[in-house]
């Protein structure tokens, strides 16, 4: 770790103006905001982030999660995960998000860790952390230690020759699945991106991971309301029963109409570079009635494109069978 | 032997001496230790693991702040190897002391050190340090066999009749490679030296399973007399075999608090831990079986390979429990080392018996299974009446009762043979079982027992705690011998200024200090009886000795039944402050010629769950049956068996250290990526202990619960796996990956 300066934003413009001198936006900034720090002090540990200066975000208001006058759910980014994944309505309404979130980390982390940092949380590629290494997304132009390397756990979507790293999170997984939308205040005044568009797959710019630019500060998310009588379930595949990110995941958010699926959002997690919404996998289901057989093809077209690497070519079978097994349960009303 | 059959504090649930200070945060590990003017230092680990340095610029970390010094090769003073040595001292197994050429042969280890005001400044001035390579290919291949060894052939190491003959005349056989991949010990305590050095000696706060093994190696290894070095070290958060003996790091704080003269603190990252400090090592072992139709066997043949270090022969010994687990006529054991760019391995709890155990129980569950043979009746069928290796008798063996026992507590009685074959509440169960042996054994002990007037003892030997109830299990040896109660006994564990006591290894600390410490209790003994019949003022003056009686902490006349004087007040009158006395115990290891076979049984039982549609396995139930002498207290014995279990499910189902191919790194080198398991992962545990005193060890009976518990647990896990899914794992651990294969795919007969 190296010396650094910390200072408190009083205000989300203050907090804005801080971060906009930042040398990078993403991978390389200078200057950091910092949320719960469970994933940014691991690194700068690491030496792996080396920021100048955090920016304390956490006296902001931007911890509220708040029905929206269009029967929606609004989100601070400050929000914990825990709280999250208690909330009332979250539970009731958008199940998937808190499945999402308590299967992920630990209690301990889950009370520091938020909505926002959860967004920008790293990736687990073991070259990322270490600095002895090769590493595109950390020093670009490096090479990627991770083909033909320890890539287990890396992912086999969205892939390129320059990083197959994958998102870990969970949350995200469940956001793809909710369509949610991401409220960004940024030097030139508030957007709003849809999370389909917010995250990059690397190509040959891996450090660039999501749209976010010098300045912007996640304000809030909001979730969309759920379709009447729509089901949704999180299921997560790992090598232990607990505390471990996932080899392969899914998120599932179903409606079926006399006996056909009417609306359904699958997303996967553990299998690409961007938490992966298979739009694929949808056009296959939307439509037909929930079977098993019809499940089985739309595994089949999410996982189409896959490209496994060494030693993970297993997840391709896995996340297949994860998605099946996550639409069974979705289409029960699980 | 002496008998002692009738206690009122042995083999009574006790709890733990040293529990209210562990949870209470005041038991002082090896880094709690602070002293006026301690500096901290940090290593600077090489980044390649195969090559030279051709280069080593210190000149920035220099300047940094709080930036003390930073020794390496040329600066770092003299520091000496051991002499070889045959016998039980003087052990380290990276016998090359650090910084002691250019040439770097594994990843992590250790070119220079930075010594600093605050860790902070040390670890950032060490990643400061630049150091430039010539850099080599490294193997750290994971693949043994057939792969060049370090002797011309395998070496021998147990031999009868003729394998090659009875295996090819066989009419059923099983030959198979099963494979061990390298594993971590990860204790959570990391690896620690806290080196005050005053001018003349050190005291080195150590995290070590063997305080007076540790004083000898780093007197000899700083090139100073024994008497000049102290080892302490009180309470150590677990150690698995990884801190039996010293490592380099010790050695740096040592020559840093010497060149300094100031305090140095020097803990090893968990990072380093994967590196520096141990491993057990990857290991391919070619088991063959042959039987009769029938199910006796007819050979037995292991042939393992692990792999070692560059510059040291580490056998792991697989063939620890292999001569003698069962009965047969043809056995070949042969064993061989393979060099690889890796640290040093070293013992992990059950070397040898553990990963050898998981080949052998794999293998003899495929035999049964070729045989259409139950796998429980399999072994209790080859059930041997003595040690065929040693042709003597066992001193106190009891594994067919482990395997019968097993087989009520668990249920097994309405297992079906068939792959998936048995149900509930939708998940396929699989059942599966192992046998298991470690090794049982006493090794040289002192003890001294004080007395004193205010009613308390004292028991002093130069052994350690590591965490499995040493403390308590002494004072109980204490209590029943001078009938002062548990609380009142002070324990002092943990210094190599001590009477020498044993390494905290094979499990071998009760048996062995139990006999020298009851010695101890039985002079203090007899130092009081002198004071009462010597002493003015006391009833008993001028008594003679043999006339009396010890008992319940009293002094009293032999056969009369009236109520002793207490022990204290006879102290009082005598005005002293305590009566001592010594013990010593002789060792059975490396007997050359033994009477008996010591060793402990186990069966293991265990249940897993398959879901196919998910791949998901969990390990549900594990029933352990144990034969490890007198327990002279369940609660700790208790403890160490479901501990034990605990790391079984580990080994079994999730640890790997994964070593990068191009740099030799260990890659998965911190807890998120190594996996270990969780509280979620541990099944429900049901722990037996027959509890038969094996007298011929001593006068307790005891033996040791330390390691058998995790022997058997890996093959038991692997057979009830294949019970389920009809996969045979033989390459350990059993992975997603390993399961996805379809049923229809692997090689199922049944
Ligand atoms: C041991 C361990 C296990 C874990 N297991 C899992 C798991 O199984 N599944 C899973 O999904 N996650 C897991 N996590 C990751 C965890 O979810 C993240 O660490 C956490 O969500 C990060 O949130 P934070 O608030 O602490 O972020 P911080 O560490 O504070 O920040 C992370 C990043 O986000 C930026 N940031 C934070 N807030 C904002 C904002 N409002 N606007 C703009 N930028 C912002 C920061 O600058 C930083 O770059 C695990 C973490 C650990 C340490
Ligand atoms: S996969 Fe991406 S994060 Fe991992 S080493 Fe390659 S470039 Fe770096």
């Amino acid at each position: 770790m190296e010396l650094f300066e910390l200072v408190t934003a009083r205000t989300i413009p203050d907090a804005v103006k801080a971060q906009a001198k930042s040398s990078a936006a993403q991978n390389g900034a200078d200057v950091r905001f910092i949320a719960g720090g469970t994933n940014l002090i691991d690194y700068m540990k690491l030496n792996v982030e080396r920021p100048k200066k955090l920016v304390d975000i956490n006296g902001l208001p931007l911890d509220r999660i708040e029905k929206t006058a269009d029967g929606g759910l609004k989100i601070g980014a400050l929000a914990k995960n825990a709280v999250v994944a208690q909330d009332a309505t979250v539970k009731e309404q958008y199940a998937v998000l808190s499945q999402a979130l308590l299967s992920g980390a630990s209690p301990q982390l889950r009370n520091m860790a938020t909505t926002g940092g959860n967004l920008l949380q790293k990736t687990r590629c073991v070259y990322y952390r270490d600095t002895a290494t090769g590493c595109n997304k950390r020093e670009p132009g490096s090479g990627c230690s991770a083909i033909g390397g320890y890539n287990r756990m890396l992912a086999i979507l969205g892939t390129s020759e320059h990083c197959i790293a994958t998102n870990p999170s969970d949350q995200n997984v469940a956001l793809m699945a909710l369509d949610a939308m991401v409220h960004i205040e940024g030097v030139k005044g508030q957007r709003s991106v849809p999370i389909e568009e917010f995250y990059l797959v690397p190509g040959s710019t891996p450090q660039l991971e999501t749209v976010l630019e010098s300045g912007d500060l996640i304000a809030y998310l909001t979730l969309p309301k759920m379709p009447a009588g729509a089901k949704s379930v999180y299921l997560k595949l790992r090598d232990r029963a607990s505390y471990e990110f996932a080899l392969a995941s899914a998120a599932i958010v179903m409606k079926q109409n006399g006996g056909r699926i009417d609306f359904v959002r699958v997303a996967m997690g553990g299998v690409g570079t961007k938490p992966w919404r298979s739009v694929e996998a949808e056009k296959m289901l939307l439509g037909k009635p929930a079977t098993a057989s019809n499940f089985v093809a739309a595994a089949e077209a999410a996982l189409h494109g896959a490209k496994p690497q060494s030693q993970n070519g297993f997840k391709v079978e896995l996340a297949k069978r994860c998605l099946v097994h996550a639409l069974g349960q979705a289409s029960q009303g699980a | 032997m002496d008998r002692i059959t009738e206690s009122k504090v042995i083999g009574v649930a006790t709890p733990r001496i040293d529990g209210p200070l562990k949870v209470s945060g005041s038991a002082m590990y090896a880094s709690d230790h602070h002293f006026p003017g301690l500096l901290y230092a940090w290593p600077v680990c090489a980044t390649i693991s195969n090559g030279t340095i051709t280069r080593l610029d210190t000149g920035a970390a220099e300047k940094m702040p709080g930036v003390v010094a930073v020794y390496h090769r040329e600066n770092i003073g003299k520091l000496y190897r051991v002499p070889p040595s045959t016998g039980f001292t003087m052990i380290i197994d990276e016998k090359r002391p650090p910084f002691e050429d250019d040439s770097i042969r594994y990843y992590g280890q250790y070119v220079a050190v930075v010594v600093a005001q605050t860790v902070e400044q040390a670890r950032a001035a060490a990643e400061s340090v630049t150091v430039t390579y010539n850099k080599e290919r490294p193997n750290t291949g994971a693949k043994l066999l057939g792969t060049s060894l370090t002797t011309d052939k395998p070496e021998e190491k147990s031999k009868r009749g003729d394998t090659a003959v009875a295996l090819s005349a066989a009419k059923v056989k099983v030959d198979e490679v099963y494979t061990i991949p390298v594993e971590t010990h990860n204790p959570i305590e990391l690896h620690a030296s806290v080196a005050v050095y005053d001018g003349q000696r050190y005291t080195l706060y150590e995290t070590s399973q063997a305080v007076v093994n540790h004083r000898d190696v780093m007197a000899q290894m700083l090139g100073v007399p024994p008497e000049q070095v102290r080892v302490i070290t009180r309470y150590l958060g677990s150690g698995f075999g990884g801190k039996l003996w010293p490592w380099p790091h010790g050695l740096l704080a040592a020559a840093c608090a010497r060149n300094l003269r100031r305090p140095v603190k020097l803990v090893v990252s968990r990072q380093m831990m994967f590196q520096s400090v141990g491993h057990r090592p990857a290991i391919d072992q070619r088991i063959q079986l042959a039987a009769d139709a029938d199910g006796k066997l007819t050979a037995v043949q292991q042939d393992y390979i692990n792999h070692t270090s560059m510059l040291d022969d580490y056998d792991e010994g697989c063939g620890e429990v292999t001569p003698f687990m069962y009965s047969t006529s043809n056995l070949l054991v042969t064993g061989g080392l393979t060099r690889r760019n890796v640290g040093n391995p070293t013992a992990m709890r059950g070397p040898g018996a553990v990963p050898g155990l998981f080949a052998l129980e794999s293998a003899m569950d495929e035999l049964a299974i070729a045989l259409k043979m139950d796998p429980v009746q399999l072994r209790l069928k080859n059930e041997p009446a003595l040690d065929e290796s040693l042709n003597i008798p066992f001193s106190s063996r009891h594994m067919k009762e482990c395997l019968t026992v097993g087989t009520e507590k668990f249920g097994w009685s309405p297992r079906t043979p068939q792959v998936g074959s048995m149900k509930r509440d939708g998940l396929t169960l699989g059942w599966g079982v192992a046998a298991c042996s470690w090794l049982a054994a006493r090794i040289e002990t002192e003890a001294t027992v004080e007395l004193l007037q205010d009613g308390s003892a004292r028991v002093a030997c130069g052994t350690q705690d590591i965490g499995g109830g040493t403390y308590t299990v002494m004072a109980q040896v204490v209590s029943h011998e001078t009938g002062i109660p548990v609380n009142r006994i002070d324990v002092v564990l943990g210094d190599s200024s001590l009477p020498p006591g044993p390494i905290s290894g094979g499990s071998w600390v009760t048996a062995s200090m139990t006999p020298a410490v009851l010695a101890a209790a039985q002079n203090a003994g007899k130092a009081l009886v002198l004071a009462a019949i010597k002493s003015n003022g006391s009833p008993f003056l001028g008594k003679k000795q043999e006339d009396i009686e010890l008992v319940d902490g009293t002094v009293r006349l032999k056969g009369q039944g009236t109520a002793g004087v207490p022990m204290t007040e006879i102290l009082r009158i005598a005005n002293v402050n305590s009566v001592s006395g010594t013990g010593k115990s002789d060792g059975t290891l490396g007997a050359s010629k033994p009477k008996f076979s010591f060793h402990s049984y186990g069966a293991q039982f265990a249940e897993v769950t398959w879901q196919p549609e998910i791949a998901r396995l969990r390990v549900s139930r594990v029933v352990t049956v144990i034969d490890a002498g007198r327990i002279l207290n369940p609660r700790p014995a208790r403890n160490q068996i479901e501990g034990a279990v605990v790391m079984g499910v580990g080994m079994a189902m999730f640890e790997e250290t994964m070593y990068d191919p191009r740099s030799g790194a260990p890659i998965n080198n911190n807890l998120a990526d190594y996996v270990v398991a969780v509280n979620a992962d541990t099944p429900e545990i049901d722990v037996t202990f027959l509890d038969y005193p094996d007298y011929e060890l001593n006068a307790l009976g005891a033996r040791g619960v330390g390691e058998i518990g995790l022997a058997g647990i890996a093959a038991a896990i692997t057979n009830a796996v294949y019970h389920a899914t009809g996969i045979r794992v033989r390459d350990l651990p059993v992975r997603i990956e390993d399961l996805l294969i379809p049923a229809s795919q692997s090689t199922v007969v049944s």
